[in-house]
């Protein structure tokens, strides 16, 4: 009964606003709209209120007075997740840690910094310009994700190919657990004594607690950086100089392949010099001392010319490494001059079978009279092919989620895994039963289970479940008024 | 080895009654021996697959580590896991103690990427997935490197390989450990035993031979055989460097003649630490006896 949802709302809501203050809480229609998604396709959350707090203190305050109203709570961070992680289901309380955005502490010589879960990634590496180190995960939002949301899916980005994902770069983590206590995990060198909790934290997904304060490892910027452009007349023989660099034992800093489609879309704006006429280009970044990178240059233009590359080349300077760049972390956006939507998928599969699953990815599209577009991470084998559509276009939807089923079942196939870095949310539940056994994800309940006992933190997230989320129904299924 | 070997394993370990789980036997005290009347098992042994063009390869848990070790050394490829002489694969992911070449090569619990495992209820399951880059579901992975065994038995892993070093060397001097790591770029351990520094370099030949060169004529480092000899004993870094120890720079372990004991966790780390062990193992079958919050570092 709708009335009696609005009081239990409004008795939460005091309640809230006794414990944090008024300015912290939010409920209009509007706030409880823009809460409702994130950066992933679907539609149908319902956030009950939302707060905004400005602590550890006030976090655990919230997670209380949720837990005593006997609702669940969803953290979330910019919002940025494409897996629908942070998409609320039946009213919960939305705790987003967008306001604790301060650098705590930066301390150079112990390559550590402490951070709260709402810097934004950029912020923290524009930050540290001027030391000599960086924070190394750049996924491609990073100039709106935050380090809270990155440790929530432990986000990847071109540079985790060399330096690692999230994980590697979080010594310990301040948690909120989903008891409301305050828990530590982790060290700022080296390992805790005991259970690796910080790492099985670390790509919980909101579903294990709160992050209320992040130590990260800093990693030191490389003296020598060459970017080269490598350009393709086939996708196959891009791809195939992937598994040929990785095989002739150089590990990239980057290693990001574009097909033509992307191509064209972000020339315009990244004013790069891709060719147009290409099939498919590789950006390959190779950093580190200077006699390493320039042998490690030459066997890569090497490799790539066997493999058919019609031209290999280098940039000459920051300002054209940059525009390579530009084109790369641009293409999401991009898109939009296509078509008004995308559904943009994560798999990951072995990178020696790259060129045949880039293959079939193009033709389940075809099949499926859809345009795809690939940009991705080659060098660790994590696809993101775009099927980009018009969602006004009548039975688009239908098709774009055959296909997008179609690629997953693809990848694992050949041995792949569902997601390299956006997280599995809600959006990939439904395929966990393709890759793990009932045990296996029994195991992963017994992980869950121990941290949240009473299964309040990000309910209906990662493991799939009888129950239903509320008004967002299982993708294939798309109820009345939602689209995915 | 392979499916039949996991079988036999799961079968060995069984349904019923403790059991610990035997590598090479080289740290058997560590985090307490287990309790008497355990039933002792051992992991499959073998390299199952290697493709030195994925960076990966699948390895039976009861593997010795330089039988491991020499067949990537055939393709120049190593795994960041180290042990005593005669320590195994699984036993070096039970203790979860990194190389000391951390800095180069990463933590042992990067190094895992997909365990199978056997469960306190007879069953194997699969952690993690076989590609480089995972993060679909839980990250179980990083919870066994280190567990000495107390919440699954690991039968056979994937672990990420990665390229060996064309060149290695060690250098040593009277200087601080910060001129060192200031003047270096990512050197793969850094040891400060308060008075002289020692310093692993590794990389291409060029690179090496460039950064030798620098430390030994602005801080005057000279080669040296070998890494310096450790103490006996691990504890975690306090701020404090006792007579005769050695601290690894960067990663919080100090090696010394006497172990220092590790502080107790805060209370929220124990309760869930608790709750997960039991939540893995009900009846407390699995390696019982054995507390990973009893090893010092």
């Amino acid at each position: 009964m709708w009335w009696t949802r609005r009081r239990s709302i409004e008795l939460l809501t005091r309640d809230l606003e006794a414990a944090i203050g008024a300015d912290r809480v939010a409920g209009g229609a509007s706030a409880l709209h823009l809460y409702s998604r994130d950066g992933s396709i679907i539609r149908g959350g319902r956030a009950g209120v939302v707060c905004l707090p400005g602590s550890t203190e006030q976090v655990a305050a919230c997670v209380r007075v949720a837990r005593a109203h006997g609702r669940a709570f969803v953290p979330r961070g910019a919002g940025t997740g494409l897996s629908g992680g942070a998409v609320p289901c039946d009213d919960p309380v939305v705790i987003s840690t967008t306001r604790m955005d301060r650098i705590l502490e930066v301390d150079v010589d112990r390559r550590i910094a402490w951070v709260e879960p709402g810097v934004v990634n950029l912020d923290l590496s524009r930050h540290l310009l001027g030391t000599g180190l960086h924070f190394a995960p750049d996924p491609s939002s990073q100039q709106a994700c935050t380090i809270g949301g990155n440790v929530a899916n432990n986000s990847g980005g071109p540079h985790c190919l060399l330096y690692g994902v999230t994980s590697v770069h979080v010594a310990a983590v301040e948690v909120v657990l989903p008891d409301g206590e305050v828990a530590v995990l982790g060290e700022e060198e080296g390992d805790a004594v005991g259970y690796d909790l910080r790492g099985a934290f670390v790509g919980g997904e909101g579903t294990l607690g709160i992050a209320t304060r992040i130590a990260v490892r800093l990693t030191p910027d490389p003296p020598e950086v060459r970017t080269l452009l490598l350009d393709f007349t086939t996708i196959e023989e891009a791809a195939e100089t992937v598994s040929a660099v990785i095989a002739a034992g150089i590990v990239p800093a980057a290693l990001e392949l574009m097909d033509q489609q992307v191509v064209r879309a972000v020339e315009p704006f990244a004013k790069a010099g891709y060719p147009l006429d290409a099939a498919a280009v590789l950006i390959v970044e190779l950093d580190g001392l200077p006699a390493g990178v320039s042998r490690e240059v030459e066997a890569v233009a090497a490799v790539a010319r066997e493999c058919g590359a019609r031209t290999v080349r280098i940039a000459a300077d920051e300002g054209e490494r940059a525009r390579i760049w530009k084109g790369r972390k641009g293409a999401f956006g991009a898109v939009a001059k296509i078509k008004p939507s995308y559904y943009l998928h994560d798999t990951v599969i072995p990178r020696t079978r790259l060129a045949e699953v880039v293959t079939g990815v193009n033709a389940i599209a075809e099949r499926h009279d859809l345009i795809v577009m690939n940009v991705f991470h080659a060098g660790d084998g994590n696809l993101h092919p775009l099927l980009v559509f018009d969602h006004r276009e009548p039975g688009v939807m239908e098709r774009v989620l055959a296909a997008g089923e179609e690629i997953v079942r693809l990848s694992v196939e050949v041995g792949g895994v569902l997601s390299g870095e956006h997280g599995i949310g809600l959006e990939k539940r439904r395929f966990m039963s393709l890759l793990f056994s009932e045990e296996d994800l029994a195991a992963q309940r017994v992980l869950r289970d121990a941290f949240d006992p009473d299964g309040v933190a990000n309910p209906h997230k990662v493991l799939p479940s009888g129950s239903s989320c509320g008004d967002v129904q299982g993708l294939p299924e798309i109820p009345e008024g939602v689209w995915v | 080895m392979g499916v039949s070997g996991l079988a036999d394993f799961r079968d060995e370990v069984g349904h019923s009654g403790p059991v610990c789980v035997r590598g090479g036997g080289t740290r058997w005290e560590l985090g307490g021996p287990p309790a008497g009347g355990s039933r002792e098992v051992r992991a499959p042994s073998g390299v199952v697959a290697f493709d030195p063009a994925e960076m990966t390869v699948v390895v039976g848990a009861g593997t010795p580590l330089a039988d491991l070790a020499g067949v990537l050394a055939e393709h120049r490829q190593e795994v960041a896991l180290e042990g005593p002489s005669g320590a195994t694969v699984g036993g070096v992911l039970a203790v979860g103690r990194s190389s000391l070449r951390r800095p180069r090569i990463g933590a042992v619990r990067d190094a895992l990427l997909q365990a199978d495992c056997v469960g306190a209820a007879g069953a194997l399951f699969t952690a993690g997935g076989p590609t480089v880059k995972n993060v679909t579901g839980y990250d179980l992975c990083r919870l066994l490197v280190g567990s000495l065994g107390t919440l699954a038995l690991i039968g056979q892993v994937i672990l990420r390989t990665w390229p060996s070093p064309e060149r290695m060397l060690w250098m040593q001097g009277s200087v601080t450990p910060e001129a060192v790591r200031n003047m270096c770029f990512r050197p793969s351990s850094v040891l400060w035993d308060g008075q002289r520094v020692s310093v692993c370099l590794e990389g291409y030949d060029g690179d090496v031979e460039a950064e030798a060169a620098a430390l030994g004529s602005h801080l005057g480092l000279e080669v040296v055989a070998a890494a310096p000899a450790l103490p006996p004993h691990r504890s975690r870094w306090t701020g404090r460097l006792p007579e005769g120890s050695l601290l690894e720079v960067g990663t919080g372990v100090v090696h010394g003649l006497v172990e220092v004991e590790a502080g107790m966790p805060g209370p929220g780390v124990v309760t869930l630490a608790a709750r997960i062990r039991t939540g893995f193992d009900p009846d407390g079958r699995l390696n019982p006896g054995r507390d990973p919050y009893r090893i010092a570092a």
